[in-house]
């Protein structure tokens, strides 16, 4: 799985680092996504899909397999 | 919007406290662009689709009317307090003053954050579960809990003393008001309040400290313009108005949901691992949300296939969005366990809700602690007697009677 984040879409809503946090955090300036791990281990990829499926913005995009 | 359907009154009728109104069904399947009438006589048009209520509150050129607009109005001529009237916010509501606000104090409000706050919410819980638990039962949640807990931590944001509480509690009530408070509590509440942060945000320039305020003035100075004293009481007001009683009633609403049919109670006290879907499915099914957000529709936009003419008021209803089958299975059972639940209960896109970790933390760490507090708390009257706050643009339950 490899994830994009979108920093222009992205609303600091922080559901993503709720939900995964050894995947996503927040910029300290801003509260804006911050992408820990592009590739996660498998271990997180169900989290990781339930924070880019509840993500008010849409701002987490996966590409799935590879 | 459909000429043959007749003009809806909104807010829709609710039998039940708690049951969603069998209008939205129909009205999501039937007519997902309705025109209704509001308690104003003014016209709006309800959206009930998740699709339709997620793409309108996403589209970033649309903001929350305020009377300058001309938009449709909630109430009778232009009563309640600046939350219903959208006015008197010195907070930009739109275009990039909006985004630099939004990031300034966004970045107070990150998960992480959030989350570091959790010892100092459970002890506030602890504290006031102790107090209803030394009062004897039964009890109303909603005043002993539901209520205090938010503005406690609200005031402890913004660097307010412990003392003053009770007083930002009556505040955000009254100013939050549709028909509750006559206009003159509400003036002179929002008066009120108005001089209390005024002397509060310049004891914050004189001698900053550990909290919100102190932080949006130290840093804004550092980027050059500081926020002037207006932005900052806008802020401190939208944070009260915006944190309190939703966070309160939903407290409430939650607890009276979850003990409603009390397996899911159980269900929760033996897996307390559940509390965080817990929390996202008490959101997604809470059908007493209130009043929907609005969106002023400043140029024609396309929901549906039908145009929404520019200057139309649109009511985004995220209760009924929240029960569309499209996206949530069994979207009328109430399932703990529900993952993912992309709920629209905090909105969605650039304006959803700044402070939905907090609102998420605060909500978890109550349900936590009152499980393992409380286990064997139960209604201590009939859900059919759970009376809904009808006064509010948020909706919540005026009393919720428990005991254990």
């Amino acid at each position: 799985m490899k994830i994009t984040v979108d920093e222009e879409k992205c609303c600091g809503a922080g559901q993503c680092v709720l939900i995964a946090p050894e995947v996503f955090d927040q910029r300290e300036e801003d509260g804006i996504v911050l992408l820990l791990e592009a590739e996660p281990a498998e271990s997180e990829e169900t989290d990781v899909r339930e924070a880019a499926a509840v993500c008010p913005a849409g701002a987490i995009h996966l590409a799935e397999g590879g | 919007m459909s000429q043959h359907e007749q003009t809806l009154r909104y807010p829709l009728p609710q039998e039940d406290a708690l049951a969603a109104p069998a209008e939205w069904e129909r009205l999501r399947s039937e007519c997902p662009v309705a025109a209704v009438e509001l308690p104003s006589g003014d016209e709006a048009a309800l959206l009930t689709r998740h699709e339709h209520v997620k793409q309108l509150l996403s589209d970033p050129r649309f903001v929350r009317p305020t009377s300058a607009d001309g938009a449709a109005r909630v109430a009778p001529g232009g009563v309640g307090g600046a939350a219903a009237t959208g006015d008197s916010t010195a907070v930009p509501d739109r275009g990039e003053e909006h985004q630099k606000w939004r990031r300034m104090v966004g970045k107070w409000f990150t998960a992480r954050r959030m989350s570091a706050l959790r010892p100092s919410i459970a002890e506030i819980a602890e504290t006031l579960i102790d107090d209803m638990v030394g009062q004897g039962k039964p009890a109303d949640l909603k005043a002993a809990l539901g209520f205090p807990l938010p503005v406690y931590v609200i005031c402890d944001m913004l660097g307010v003393p412990a003392e003053d509480r009770a007083r930002f509690s009556h505040w955000s009530d009254a100013m939050l008001s549709l028909t509750r408070f006559s206009q003159d509590e509400i003036d002179t509440a929002h008066r009120e309040f108005v001089a209390y942060m005024g002397d509060h945000i310049a004891a914050k320039r004189a001698a900053p400290a550990d909290d919100i305020l102190s932080m949006l003035i130290t840093e804004s100075a550092e980027e050059g313009a500081g926020l002037t004293d207006s932005a900052l009481l806008g802020t401190g007001m939208g944070l009260l108005v915006a944190g309190h009683e939703t966070t309160a009633n939903m407290i409430g609403k939650m607890v009276a949901m979850l003990l409603a049919d009390r397996a899911r109670w159980e269900r929760l006290v033996a897996d307390p691992s559940l509390v965080r879907t817990t929390v996202e499915e008490s959101l997604r099914f809470d059908a007493n949300l209130g009043f929907g957000m609005r969106r002023y529709v400043s140029e024609d936009v396309e929901v549906g296939g039908e145009v929404l003419p520019a200057g139309t008021t649109a009511i985004c209803s995220m209760q009924a969005a929240n029960r569309d089958e499209a996206v949530f299975a069994g979207a009328d059972d109430m399932d703990l366990g529900r993952s993912p639940n992309p709920h629209l209960a905090f909105g969605a896109g650039p304006h959803s809700c700044l402070g939905q970790a907090l609102a998420r933390t605060e909500l978890q760490v109550t349900l936590e602690v009152l499980a393992r507090r409380l286990p064997s708390l139960e209604l201590a009257v009939p859900v059919s007697e759970l009376r809904r706050v009808e006064e509010m643009l948020v909706g919540g339950l005026r009393e919720v009677p428990v005991r254990w």
